[in-house]
């Protein structure tokens, strides 16, 4: 029944038993099945695109978190922890907790009141058709780039692990992710990534964890890697005092203010992707909860993607390269880390749940992306632009044949992707040139009522375009990166922050002299959208217990706590 | 808990806990009785068999719990 491990046959990591590969296909049945369930609940436009909204704050909670759990997260990460240390943990503490509590308490009641079905469509309540259209294509543009970006990763997995043609695991993953979507749409995509969620932990789990007993526990494992590597790869921020420091080459003004404040809050707050799932909630408290149990969660996710990394800098006898380095000389990359772990571990049945769970992730974060393109595409492009008087049954058709168009066009970006060095970075780049102009626009637009249609179109076209400009500054000249990150001992990463930094500011400066050289909307038309003319609903009604902002507390405690014990 | 249809979301999830822990406990059983030539590190913690049976535990309290016949959706 169960075939013998064989590592390093130069082929493929692992010989899958025959259990491996029946728990690989019982995964696939199964979120297929679930697709197929749920066709018959996918009827009108708000079941399709919106999941009826009906969700409870632990279902939406769970996706909205799953939805950016994908390749990013699980194979990026685990390669970047191999190549930066534990600072790679702060894209997931200041870079991410922070933005979550305030996307639920602060941002979340605007969503939720007004009732929008999308980030760009709070921007055509707030801002007008324009900045929607520039918002909706760009976001549409980012998503399948994404998509394509968690298609290679996922290929590379089943190529480097089991030895598939990257072509047909490419097809095989993409179509089933399809298949699901299509006949479901968001409540499929939100069952799948709340199972594919549990999956994801119940496969990855065991690889801290025996990897702990076999590095002698956290003491025993700083120990090792210091003298594999450096004893700076196990400090959050006492490296972080200067560009030349730390592994990661960044300064913590550029962690703070261009992760923390920027990227993070850009990201958390306004890619559609995760808001959708949380605008899918029954109730307002629901919708407010959602993002504090992820954050809750979110918090976690470090040991089973960051400490294998730190891990396999301890235990793995062997030295990685970057994919470039890997692809020439036959060795192992970063981005193969929980794979190689996953080799080193576990044994026929875990193997195949430990598979199952980096499938899992890939595919959650790939339906993400393809629900998310699938409804701004259907609501802010298509019915906005091209088609205004459709009826509902032939929009959620559009939706159904867009989430097969958004597929096919990221099978293209997933070819793309492949000649970049560092997953990671390029999706940085990304997230600068999208998400961090976005930020302010939504974020000047919700909290200040001054701000007026013209000035939130310049603003976030002038910052979308500053960013694009800094970019290929670098590029053309390398030099220039002293003048973006400040500092010539800047790499990648610090870049990327720096960039998104100063790209905020610039709309955000903009939309202001816009809008105070423009004429304001008037109050009463900006009922529901900004603070300070929207009543906010009580809940006095719940207890304690019950009231994000309890909870909201708890969970700020915990990620103070965390980033004074690793310093 | 309401998440859409008359089958939860949770007893999906249990099954599939349930599948896959009596696959990982069977086969860990197996590794334990016939020991592969060729072994992960640590197998003599037979992670197969406790994590098998963990599994198996949990997905069977959601398969009951979140059981379409009581009426739970």
């Amino acid at each position: 029944m169960i075939a013998t491990l064989a590592l390093w046959d130069g082929q493929r990591l692992v010989h899958l038993s025959a259990v491996d590969l029946v728990i690989i296909v019982f995964y696939f049945a199964l979120v297929l099945a679930i697709g197929f369930y749920l066709k018959e609940q996918a009827n009108t436009g708000e079941d399709f695109f919106m999941a009826g909204r009906e969700m409870t704050a632990w279902v939406a909670g769970l996706s909205f978190l799953s939805a950016n759990l994908g390749s990013l997260e699980l194979m990026g990460w685990a390669g970047a922890s191999y190549q930066y240390g534990i600072l790679a943990a702060h894209w997931y503490w200041i870079g991410a907790i922070p933005a979550m509590l305030f996307l639920a308490l602060v941002m979340m009641p605007f969503y939720y009141i007004s009732k929008t079905h999308s980030v760009p469509g709070y921007l055509k309540l707030r801002f007008g058709e324009p900045s929607r259209a520039l918002s909706s294509i760009s976001f549409a543009f980012m998503t399948v780039l994404m998509s394509g970006i968690n298609m290679y990763s996922m290929a590379l997995v089943l190529k480097i692990v089991l030895g598939w043609n990257i072509h047909f695991s490419i097809l095989i993953s993409s179509v089933t992710v399809a298949i699901y979507v299509a006949l479901g749409g968001l409540r499929s995509a939100i069952f799948n990534e709340v199972l594919q969620f549990i999956l994801i932990w119940a496969g990855a789990l065991l690889i801290p964890i025996l990897g702990l007993v076999e590095a002698g526990g956290w003491s025993g494992l700083k120990a090792r890697i210091a003298t594999n590597a450096s004893a700076e790869y196990t400090h959050l921020w006492g490296t972080l005092g200067h560009f030349r420091d730390n592994p990661m080459g960044i300064h913590w003004t550029g962690i703070v203010f261009g992760l923390g404040a920027v990227i993070s809050m850009g990201y958390w707050t306004t890619d559609f992707l995760v808001v959708q799932r949380v605008l899918s909630s029954k109730d307002l408290r629901a919708a407010k909860m959602a993002p504090i149990i992820g954050a809750g969660f979110k918090m976690l996710v470090p040991f089973i993607v960051i400490l294998p990394g730190l891990l396999a800098i301890a235990v793995l006898p062997i030295k990685l390269v970057g994919e470039t380095q890997a692809v020439a000389t036959g060795g192992h990359s970063y981005n193969e880390v929980l794979p190689l772990m996953l080799a080193r571990y576990c044994g026929p049945g875990l193997l195949g749940l430990g598979i199952t769970a980096l499938i899992a992730g890939f595919m959650s974060g790939m339906a993400g992306n393809v629900s998310a393109f699938t409804t701004v595409w259907t609501y802010d492009i298509y019915r906005a632009l091209i088609k205004k008087d459709g009826s509902d049954h032939h929009y959620v058709n559009m939706g159904r044949w867009s989430t097969v168009i958004g597929v096919a066009i990221s099978i293209g970006t997933a070819y793309l992707v492949m000649d970049f060095k560092s997953i990671m970075d390029y999706v940085q780049a990304l997230f600068s040139f999208f998400i961090a102009p976005l930020f302010g626009t939504v974020i000047l637009g919700m909290l200040w009522k001054r701000a007026s249609s013209a000035g939130g179109f310049w603003g976030l076209l002038t910052g979308t375009a500053s960013s694009v400009g800094m970019w290929a500054w670098v590029k053309v000249d390398p030099t220039a990166l002293r003048y973006v990150a400040l500092s010539p001992y800047a790499r990648d990463m610090a870049e990327n922050m720096y960039r998104a930094l100063w790209s905020c500011l610039i709309c955000v400066m903009v939309t202001v002299v816009v809008s105070l050289l423009t004429k304001p909307r008037p109050d009463a038309e900006l009922k529901g959208l900004v603070y300070g003319v929207t009543e906010i609903p009580a809940e006095s009604y719940v207890s304690t217990l019950h009231r994000p902002w309890f909870w909201a507390v708890v969970v700020g405690a915990i990620f103070v706590a965390l980033n004074i014990i690793f310093w | 808990m309401k998440t859409g249809g008359s089958i939860s979301i949770w007893f999906f999830i249990g099954v599939s806990l349930l599948v896959n822990g009596v696959l990982i406990l069977g086969a860990g059983i197996y590794q334990y009785v016939h020991p592969p030539r060729v072994a992960v590190v640590l197998s003599q913690l037979h992670a197969g068999i406790w994590w098998g049976a963990l599994l198996t535990v949990i997905g069977a309290f959601y398969c009951i719990h979140y059981s379409p016949g009581k009426g739970r959706v």
